[in-house]
């Protein structure tokens, strides 16, 4: 018999599906009958659209419907909304302009949902939108942040004055600015969280399906977890109960944050797909993912650290203007406010700390949530400005850090930002991670590099992430007549392998063979809510949900032995899987338990049964942490950057299963290196287009580009929970960023730079090395 | 008018009549032949999800137009393991965790598979980190699916061995 133990490697059980090309996504799913859907999408980053002339779409063979805002409108359908309500430092509620799944007169950028086109191919489609006549006005555009509140920038809404959606704070700030008053240094920085083209491998997708009988739309598509998706649809788009929709995900080809939110292409191919009663499928390509998909970061922040004579800091002061592109995505204004000030004060103990963040639109493609979503931006202010604090006292980079963290006998800790750690040994992980890069040795390093003509670096951060989402979940076990044991999971696997590490649970839980335990997810008709995947909250919010049902499961399993064995519940002990009469060798196993009760309960007896589902309340989100730790090579002629060593140790509390989290911190790290050392997402200033929009033009790491990942675990068990796990799916992209970073200014200060914004890429760095040089 | 042309698809021969000459490889295989476990991640031959092997060879799917294939012989995902025997390298990716959403998955297997026949990485990390650059992971499961090849190739080369020599002694 095979166990899934805790703690243990277990090879993923998802694989081998995966693996053999059997894995089902949404594209690879038709149905009978089934048209097709194209959006014409706006080749203008702003415009009127003056006219709109559909006639020789609608006559394009093939083509079934042609769909505009005005069918959308005629049909009561109402806008997409934002779930974030915020309000603004005067106390007003932050700007709510309307976003039609189609372009209500204007378009606002390029990309821009502006008709949708239906036909018995999808060659047709295409056709069809070919032949939709827009005439637009064209109006100036704005796709520079820097730039977006000056008074001359052109407006993407008429109404929002300066392009602002919500001007916000947090934080004490007479407090904050007492502390500046008496710091013996005060330290500030600029920096730029460059905008990032999600790419998930899986393009978005989706099918609708409704059912004139039932009055019910069955949407097939890719999220990461489709209970806020039927609300959103019901209640404020198609103004219907939300039960209306039965929203099934498939497999899940990534998501990173990108595939959480309600989108156009879910509200027009529900609306097609009543209209025509047929199902309709639309699949993005490509190069619309890059016109569509909500992207993520793009903030420019100022931050300021006072710190007193001993190096001791005392206050973090930011301003942060945060781009929210053209239209307020689902989630978007919680990214920079809540999501990420929550970390600014990290692992110090600051007395104070203020934040002021600013939302402003521009003629870009909406922001929301990417891996770590707002915490990777505030870890990367707070780690590159600790490093020039260093740097100006004269204070070794580790020891500021070591210095000002808070230790494990402060624990619990309230943070001047309101989060409350619950557990930590914050120096232990630092001093590991150092001794592990061997930091003390560096300048032997530095000099060898140098006599080959490299400029040798090396940098570390020490991140914390403050994981969220959903404040409840749901598990329901329901034992099946072929004798596995169901579970039904409101999280969403998107690729992180929930499978497994559920399975593991259970199995240790329930003493039942892995191979026994089927996970099933993504189907809002079986399973009636759940919280879907985002902010790293699975493990720790589904694995109390499954614990409280487990528990219920064995309860409900000793009174239904009692009545199998004919002995008192209380002399039965479960063990390993079995039941038993306590002293006695009269046992049952849970699984053959749960059947025979079952069919004796169909047969109207009355007898307990073991089924359960239970939902468990999440009172408190995790805090894992970590230190990175980045050696690279310049090349100055070349401006090329070499990550020569990488190091993470981790406090992810306990890890269940080492090599799926592993996995986890890889993918994260890779993620955060591209966007430290690759990835640019550059708009036409002029013509508002996006000029990296393609796999060509926008550079995604490739195997060249890694650097092999060392990865260690440090173990602080999470206090907040009974598995004692941190989340640990977005905290690779959290820490890195700024230990790159770190890594190549510390390169590159000999030759007098002090600063250098992501991604530094050849062409940067050696301009930055260049200007330094003409200093 | 229709085109006729003959492929040998994961070792069974088909004849197949296309309505258009533009169809690619990669939608003749999901959308007429339903074999979706070739994926389509940017048709355009940036991203390599859609790698096949024609005669062997590891090509885009998406940018080979079916017509100039005729008689080829493809192996696609669904055709790389031996019935319910996994393939040495999808084994490899297992062991080694080289893979998380599986979207690029098969598309890493036939490149590895081929990348494994060419001989030409041999066993160099950096090497094999070049030669599957053409497939790209977003996931960022590059680690485990280097260290899969290596594995693999190693693995098969000691069965290629042992066969060998099993020939030889008799």
């Amino acid at each position: 018999m095979t166990k899934f133990g805790l703690a243990q490697p277990v090879r993923r059980v998802e694989d081998p599906r995966l693996l053999k090309g059997s894995g089902r996504y949404t594209d690879d799913i038709n149905l009978p009958g089934m048209l097709y859907g194209h959006v014409l999408r706006s080749p203008h980053a702003a415009a009127r659209i003056v006219s709109m002339d559909t006639t020789a779409a609608a006559a394009t063979p093939g083509v079934k419907a042609v769909y505009t805002v005005a069918d959308l409108k005629a049909a009561g359908i109402g806008p997409l909304v934002c779930a974030i309500p915020l309000k603004n430092r005067d106390g007003s509620d932050r700007a709510n302009p309307p976003r039609m799944a189609l372009a209500d007169g204007a378009v606002r950028h390029v990309g821009d949902p502006v008709a949708f086109v239906v036909a018995e191919t999808p060659q047709a489609a295409r056709d069809g939108a070919e032949a939709v006549a827009v005439d637009y006005d064209l109006l100036p555009a704005n796709t520079d942040l820097a730039a977006a509140s000056d008074a001359d920038t052109p407006l993407v809404w008429p109404d929002i004055a300066r392009n602002i959606c919500f001007d916000w704070e947090i934080g004490d700030k007479a407090a904050t600015d007492a502390a500046f008053a008496e710091a013996a240094h005060v330290t500030r920085l600029q920096v730029i969280n460059n905008r990032i083209v999600v790419n998930s491998m899986e393009a978005r997708a989706c099918i609708a399906d409704y059912s004139g009988e039932s009055g019910r739309w069955t949407l097939y598509a890719n999220t990461q977890g489709g209970w806020v998706l039927k609300q959103l649809l019901g209640q404020a788009v198609f103004k219907v109960d939300p039960n209306k929709f039965r929203l099934i995900t498939p497999d899940v080809g990534g998501g990173f944050g990108m595939k959480l939110f309600l989108y156009p292409e879910h509200v027009l191919t529900c609306f097609a797909s009543r209209a025509l009663g047929a199902p309709v499928k639309w699949a993005s390509d490509r190069g619309e993912a890059f016109l569509s998909d909500t992207q993520g970061r793009d903030n420019i922040t100022l931050g300021e650290l006072a710190v007193d004579k001993d190096g001791r800091f005392l206050a973090l002061r930011s301003r942060n203007v945060a781009n929210m592109g053209a239209y307020l995505s689902t989630f978007a204004p919680f990214i920079p406010t809540g999501a990420g000030t929550g970390v600014l004060a990290s692992v110090y103990g600051f007395k104070a700390v203020y934040a002021n963040v600013i939302g402003v639109f521009t003629n870009t493609v909406p922001v929301d949530a990417y891996r770590g979503a707002g915490r990777p931006e505030a870890n990367y202010l707070v780690e590159r400005l600790i490093d020039a604090a260093a740097v100006e006292l004269g204070i070794d980079r580790a020891e500021i850090r070591r210095r000002n963290m808070v230790p494990p006998s402060a624990m619990p800790h309230k943070t001047p930002v309101g989060k409350l750690y619950d557990s930590g040994d914050f120096v232990t992980v630092l001093d590991a991670a150092l001794a592990k890069m061997d930091w003390a040795g560096f300048p032997a390093r530095r000099a060898e590099a140098a006599k080959r003509g490299k400029r040798r670096g090396i940098g570390l951060s020490y991140y914390l992430e403050a994981t969220g989402g959903a404040p409840s979940e749901r598990a329901e076990i329901r034992f099946a007549d072929d004798g596995f044991v169901d579970v039904f999971v409101g999280t969403q696997s998107t690729g992180q392998g929930h499978e497994t590490a559920y399975t593991q649970l259970v199995s240790v839980e329930l003493g039942v063979d892995g191979e026994k335990i089927r996970i099933f997810q993504g189907d809002t008709d079986t399973i009636p809510t759940g919280g879907g995947t985002g902010g790293a909250r699975s493990l720790y919010s589904e694995g109390q949900a499954i614990l409280a049902t487990t528990a219920v499961v064995l309860e409900r399993g000793k009174k239904a032995a009692s009545e199998a064995l004919e002995a008192a519940p209380a002399d039965i002990v479960f063990e390993d899987g079995v039941f038993t009469i306590v002293g006695t060798d009269r046992a049952i196993d849970i699984i053959g338990l749960a059947v025979a009760q079952r069919a004796r309960a169909a047969k109207g007896e009355d007898v307990t049964t073991l089924d359960a589902a239970e939902v468990a309340e999440i009172k408190a989100h995790t805090f894992p942490n970590g230190c990175h730790i980045a050696e690279v090579e310049v090349d100055p002629d070349t401006g090329t950057v070499d990550v020569v060593r990488y190091a993470v140790t981790d406090d992810v509390g306990r890890a269940i299963n080492p090599l799926v989290v592993r996995g986890q911190v890889h993918g994260g790290v890779a993620q955060g290196f591209g966007q430290a050392v690759l990835e640019r997402t550059a708009y036409d200033s002029g013509s508002g287009q996006l000029l990296t929009g393609s796999l060509m033009d926008y550079c995604l790491p490739r195997a060249y580009d890694l650097p092999d990942i060392e990865v260690d675990f440090i173990e602080v068990p999470c206090a907040s929970n009974p598995l004692g796990v941190k989340g640990a799916g977005e905290a690779g992209a959290v820490g890195s960023p700024p230990a790159v970073m770190n890594a190549i200014v510390d390169a590159l200060r000999p030759v007098g730079v002090t600063h250098l914004d992501m991604p530094a890429t050849p062409e940067s760095v050696w301009q930055a090395i260049s200007r330094a040089k003409a200093a | 008018m229709g085109l006729s042309i003959t492929l040998t698809i994961n070792g069974v021969p088909r004849s197949l009549m296309l309505d258009d000459p533009r169809v690619t490889l990669l939608d003749l295989l999901r959308e007429r032949l339903d074999l979706t476990g070739t994926k389509k991640g940017c048709d355009r031959g940036q991203c390599g999800a859609c790698t096949v092997l024609a005669d062997g060879r590891r090509i885009n799917a998406c940018l080979a137009l079916a017509v100039s294939l005729d008689g080829a012989d493809i192996l696609t995902i669904e055709g790389a393991a031996d019935g319910d025997t996994l393939h040495p390298v999808q084994v490899a990716f297992i062991a080694h965790d080289g893979l998380q959403c599986g979207f690029c998955t098969p598309g890493q297997i036939m490149s590895a598979i081929d990348l494994i026949r060419e001989g030409q990485a041999g066993d160099d990390p950096e090497r094999v980190r070049e030669a599957m650059s053409g497939n790209l992971c977003r996931c960022g499961a590059y680690a485990g699916i280097t260290a899969a090849v290596l594995d693999a190739q190693r693995r098969m080369r000691a069965d290629d061995d042992a066969a060998q020599q099993e020939k030889q002694a008799a």
